[in-house]
């Protein structure tokens, strides 16, 4: 409960006393940089692999004759729109970009880098937060869309290799019934996903101290806390959104 | 001149630092020594507000920094160049962009004053070539250089180092100590340095003060230091060999 209250107060001191407009532009644009072009091959990867694994199973449940096979590409959709693209990229989200930012943000306090920039009169949680924030912000979203589309290709790919229903069906399938209000909900997540993971990783590894053994543990405190929030908030967004 | 009075600080229910006040001499190196663990860190911290002391206040050539308000605190930061423990470099630039850096946030020069200055500042302190060198690919005693040229760069009245030769052999430690002395020298800066190495504290110790477990106990210069009177300087200054076999002469 204390460690919220500061959890609190930190985000709070992220909108004080700021540099110019042009200083964080500058450096959202190199976070951006950082987060999503370092991470979108990660992310195709995996997604590909899901959309295909998914596909894969669903036909091999999908045994009944009654069950057109389409639906197999609309079981793909719902599940990649709801819950593959946002939640679990979000996993993979905090172990490589949260876990790096709690890292790099760690090593700066305990090298004294961040008293560095306070002492120039800088406000350190700001100049160094805010950005990451922003383009996580920025960034996660996209790379959600990006996972979202490479999973729904490569059911495309796996179903036609496998014979498991043919690329009219599950295009077919794919548009059938197809309810948007599921991708303002998808991006939703991803936003809430994607400020919880960037301010809890920086927050942990904003006030690490000690030695490089403490950032180490600021890392995997930062991914374990940002999953747990994320899993919780997928909960409540679900109940009071769908 | 820099001026403290009363500073004390507590984190917790521990008391690090009680009551300390003195004063910082213009265009000498002043040293606050005492062994690990005593507060001087935490006191470099406070005077410059990296730290707000429980009570206390700390004047900056008669301006009250402690109690200033927005506007007089970054003039006065402005005026601050401060060398860190172990340099203190940011990683993600190189050597150039390091020195330069207190210049972006702090004046509005132009492009080709700024590189002008970083180079007179590199070449001061002894360090030319290495622009473009991440602070990961230089040695130790280079990271302290760039260090001290980041301090420097924005002409600051003050200059504060936290044990600018710590991690250094001897000989390196020697040169940093008389580069920052002879920069102290050269600008007339207000130079405070944190040191526990006896061999900083005879060797550029013009003005000394003596932290036993968040206390001043002594304060005065390299000459009286060894006649001081004072049992726990004494203690301090002659662990070391050398020390004991001058005081037995
Ligand atoms: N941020 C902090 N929070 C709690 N205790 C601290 C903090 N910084 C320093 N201390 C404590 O203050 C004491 C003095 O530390 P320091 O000033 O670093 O000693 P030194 O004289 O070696 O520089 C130490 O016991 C340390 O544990
Ligand atoms: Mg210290």
């Amino acid at each position: 409960m204390k460690g919220f209250g500061r959890y609190v107060i930190f985000l709070g001191s992220l909108f004080v006393r700021r540099e110019s407009f042009k200083t964080y532009y500058n450096l959202t644009l190199e976070e951006c940089i950082q987060i999503g072009l370092k991470s979108v091959l990660l992310f195709m990867l995996v997604s590909t692999f899901m959309g295909a694994v998914t596909t894969i199973q669903t036909a091999a449940n999908l045994v009944s004759p009654f069950v057109p096979r389409f639906v197999i590409a609309q079981v793909v959709r719902e599940m990649t729109v709801l819950e593959l693209a946002p939640t679990i990229m979000a996993v993979i989200f905090a172990g490589k970009v949260g876990s790096s930012m709690a890292g790099g943000l760690g090593t700066m306090r305990i090298t004294e880098q961040i008293d560095a920039l306070e002492v120039m009169g800088i406000n350190a949680s700001s100049y160094l937060v805010l950005p990451k924030i922003i383009a996580a912000l920025l960034m996660y979203p996209l790379l959600v869309i990006v996972s979202g589309v490479c999973a729904i290709l490569g059911g495309y790919i796996v179903g036609s290799l496998t014979g498991a229903l043919t690329p009219t069906e599950y295009i077919y399938g794919i548009r059938y019934t197809f309810n948007p209000y599921f991708i303002t909900f998808a991006l939703t997540k991803s936003f809430t996903f994607a400020f919880l993971i960037s301010s809890i990783s920086s927050f942990k590894g904003y006030f690490t101290n000690g030695g490089a053994l403490e950032v180490g543990i600021a890392s995997t405190n930062a991914v374990t806390t940002s999953i747990i929030a994320v899993l919780l908030s997928d909960y409540f967004l679900a109940y009071l959104l769908l | 001149m820099i001026k403290i009075k009363n500073i004390s600080k507590t984190f917790g229910d521990k008391t690090v630092l009680s009551g300390i006040s003195g004063e910082f001499e213009k265009g000498k190196t002043n040293l606050i020594i005492g062994s690990s663990g005593t507060g001087k860190s935490v006191l470099l911290k406070c005077i410059v507000g990296l730290f707000q002391p429980d009570t206390g206040s700390v004047f900056f050539d008669l301006r009250n920094f402690t109690e200033a308000d927005k506007e007089m605190k970054s003039e006065i930061r402005r005026e601050i160049g401060m060398l860190f423990q172990g340099g203190a470099l940011f990683d993600s630039k190189n050597v150039e962009e390091n020195v330069m850096f207190p210049l972006d946030i702090l004046t509005r020069m132009n492009p080709e004053e700024k590189i002008e200055r970083v180079n007179f500042c590199l070449k001061r302190v002894g360090l030319e070539g290495v622009n473009k060198k991440k602070p990961s690919e230089i040695s130790g005693g280079m990271k302290k250089r760039v260090g001290i040229a980041r301090a420097i760069v924005n002409n600051p009245n003050y200059l504060f180092c936290d044990e600018p030769n710590s991690g250094l052999d001897p000989q390196t430690s020697i040169l940093i100590d008389e580069l920052i002395m002879e920069i102290t020298h050269e600008f007339d800066i207000t130079t405070v340095v944190v040191t526990h190495d006896m061999n900083s504290v005879l060797g550029i110790g013009e003005k000394i003060m003596f932290l036993y477990k968040g206390s001043k106990l002594w304060e005065g210069s390299n000459n009286d230091l060894t006649h001081s009177g004072v049992k726990e300087l004494d203690d301090f200054v002659f662990t070391n060999k050398v020390m004991r076999s001058l005081k037995g002469s």
